[in-house]
């Protein structure tokens, strides 16, 4: 079968590999139909996620037909189009009966900080992830959801992260009708997030980011404020103050993570000499913008080593942090609803469409922001 | 560029989710209390039979019931991840020696591929293409600057002493 296959920093190619094989009476082999590239794949091409090893296939937005189930799946049948959540979550360890399905204790075993995620490094289980024309899918029985009837697979793929970490990324920022939210980072993941804050109750939502082409999306698509920290303010800090009568805003919301512009000693610390867990200039932005006694929510990747966080701004102010893996499994029902609905509009995110044979293409484009690119999608020889 | 935004409450699903009852804890607060769960150490009944070299981090005592197995460690980064998985996550003697393995496996790639007669096109894996398309003038600007620093280099370093020397000699002469 056809694969991505990372090869090292900034270089990736397609090749053929072995079909994935049934490994556990609740695995199930899927053929994929659509794959995304997303912005925490871009860590991984970076080469800035430790132990992520030469030979492996990313990719964990995907969905896809069911093409063959161990014995003991009985949720999903052999034909069914499937949206596949990317976490590996078994469903029944103590972290998902609680409903943290992103922090299942029984997907990884070389990390006990995180759960298991397809195609996202050893670290994070060393799984084959979905941009591949087939892919393993464990505990078939918990996360694989069938495409309800009439749902544009479009809409569907989008589901497997973007909207359920945006959605999340609002949840756990605790919004009260009527608060003022700040999101960092406009990325597919920062705009879904500002659309959910209305879901919320939000009063306003500013989004800051310091792409004119991504800032004007998401005016559009999230109808929020949108600001650019390059040529609309000087301090971005000062500036949510300002806006807030001098109070800072109600809730932060941290859609950027590890690869944040706009600091040059996180640059380089962060990104160059990778001595601490990526640049966290968006976080600091968040710890400092947000009121006193605020929620702080962070959804943007960071690395697992050291960090220079603010941590005594934290104390002083009284902040609450909340910080996750969205959990996809728990939020798909009220998803699948809202979609269906109309009152989110997933697919509209998507701006590109790369056939997997031009996966290094798809990557530098994404990677580069190149083309206004938004979000790429893969597509397979095999349309549906 | 317009920057104000309609009436919120207008907006399609304006204040759906929102819970009155919500404080910033919310879901947890809604979720089972971790000290009620009757069997918090219960794992799945089956477990995938580990046939390939797994490494495992010291901070739990199982593998987990199941694992992927993209890419079981080899050669000298396998070694270097080996020593990496003595430490545990909170440590840098963990991060550290794995992204160094990481870069060791960069270089065992190519020689895999060589080995097996493929020369790995770099420009197109590092998709140049595309940087050519849409990106022209920093790509080439970008290239320039990599070819005139490699003939720098190679300048510098097929840089003939004894002709050095002559030169040297013949500006003497000059003068
Ligand atoms: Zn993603
Ligand atoms: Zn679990």
């Amino acid at each position: 079968m056809l694969a991505m296959d990372y090869r090292g920093p900034k270089r990736v190619r397609a090749t053929q590999k072995p079909m994935p094989e049934i490994k556990h009476p609740q695995d199930a082999i899927v053929r994929v139909t659509r794959s995304c590239i997303c912005g925490s794949d871009l860590h991984l091409y970076n080469g800035n996620v430790p132990d992520t090893r030469v030979g492996s296939t990313f990719g964990h937005e995907f969905c896809g037909i069911v093409e063959e189930v161990g014995p003991e799946v009985t949720k999903v049948k052999v034909g069914d189009h499937v949206i596949v959540p990317f976490n590996v979550a078994c469903g029944e360890c103590h972290f998902c009966k609680q409903g943290m399905f992103g922090n299942c204790h029984e997907s990884n075993t070389q990390s006990s900080a995180v759960g298991g995620i397809f195609g996202y490094s050893h670290t994070a289980g060393g799984y084959n992830g979905g941009q591949a024309e087939y892919a393993r899918v464990p505990y078939a029985n918990v996360g694989p959801t069938v495409i309800p009837e009439g749902m544009d697979p479009d809409d569907a793929v989008l589901l497997t992260d973007v909207v359920p970490t945006g959605y999340q990324a609002a949840e756990m920022a605790g919004i009260q009708p009527g608060d003022t939210v700040v999101v960092f980072g406009a990325g597919p993941v920062g705009i879904m997030a500002a659309r959910c804050c209305w879901l919320f109750g939000a009063g306003r939502v500013i989004i800051i980011d310091k792409e004119d082409y991504r800032l004007e999306f998401a005016r559009n698509y999230a109808n929020c404020e949108a600001y650019n920290f390059e040529k609309d303010m000087d301090d971005p800090v000062v500036f949510v103050k300002k806006t807030t009568d001098f109070m800072g805003a109600d809730c932060v919301i941290d859609a950027v993570g590890a690869e944040a512009a706009g600091n040059a000693m996180q640059t380089i610390t962060g990104r160059k000499l990778l001595l601490q867990a990526g640049s966290t200039t968006a976080l600091h932005w968040a710890i400092n913008s947000v009121k006193k006694g605020g929620v702080v929510s962070i959804v943007g990747v960071y690395g697992p080593t050291d960090n220079l966080v603010p941590i005594g701004n934290v104390l002083n102010k009284g902040l609450t942090i909340r910080a996750n893996q969205a959990s996809v499994k728990r939020l798909l029902p009220r998803l699948i609803d809202h979609v269906q609905n109309g009152i989110i509009k997933p697919k509209e995110l998507i701006t590109h469409r790369i056939p997997l044979e031009e996966v290094a293409d798809g990557y530098r484009m994404f990677a580069a922001k190149l083309d206004n690119c938004i979000k790429p999608l893969i597509v397979f020889p095999t349309k549906i | 560029m317009e920057n104000t935004v309609k009436d919120p409450q207008k907006l399609p699903g304006w204040g759906i989710d929102a819970n009155p009852e919500n404080d910033p804890t919310y879901p947890m607060r809604e979720r089972m209390n971790v000290s009620q769960d009757p069997d918090s150490k219960h794992r799945p009944d089956a477990l995938q039979p580990v046939d390939i070299e797994l490494l495992k981090t010291i901070e739990r005592p199982n593998v987990s019931a199941v694992f992927g197995e993209a890419a079981p460690p080899t050669g000298l980064s396998g070694m270097i991840r080996r020593f990496a998985f003595n430490y545990s996550e909170s440590h840098y003697g963990h991060w550290l020696p794995l992204l160094l393995a990481d870069r060791v496996n960069v270089v065992e790639g190519v020689l895999e591929d060589l080995a097996h007669g493929h020369v790995p096109n770099i420009f197109a894996e590092k998709g140049y293409k595309v940087e050519w398309e849409h990106n022209r003038t920093a790509f080439v600007t970008k290239m320039a600057t990599i070819a005139l620093v490699t003939t720098g280099a190679i300048l510098l370093l097929t840089r003939d002493k004894d002709k050095d020397y002559k030169r040297k000699k013949n500006s003497y002469k000059l003068r």
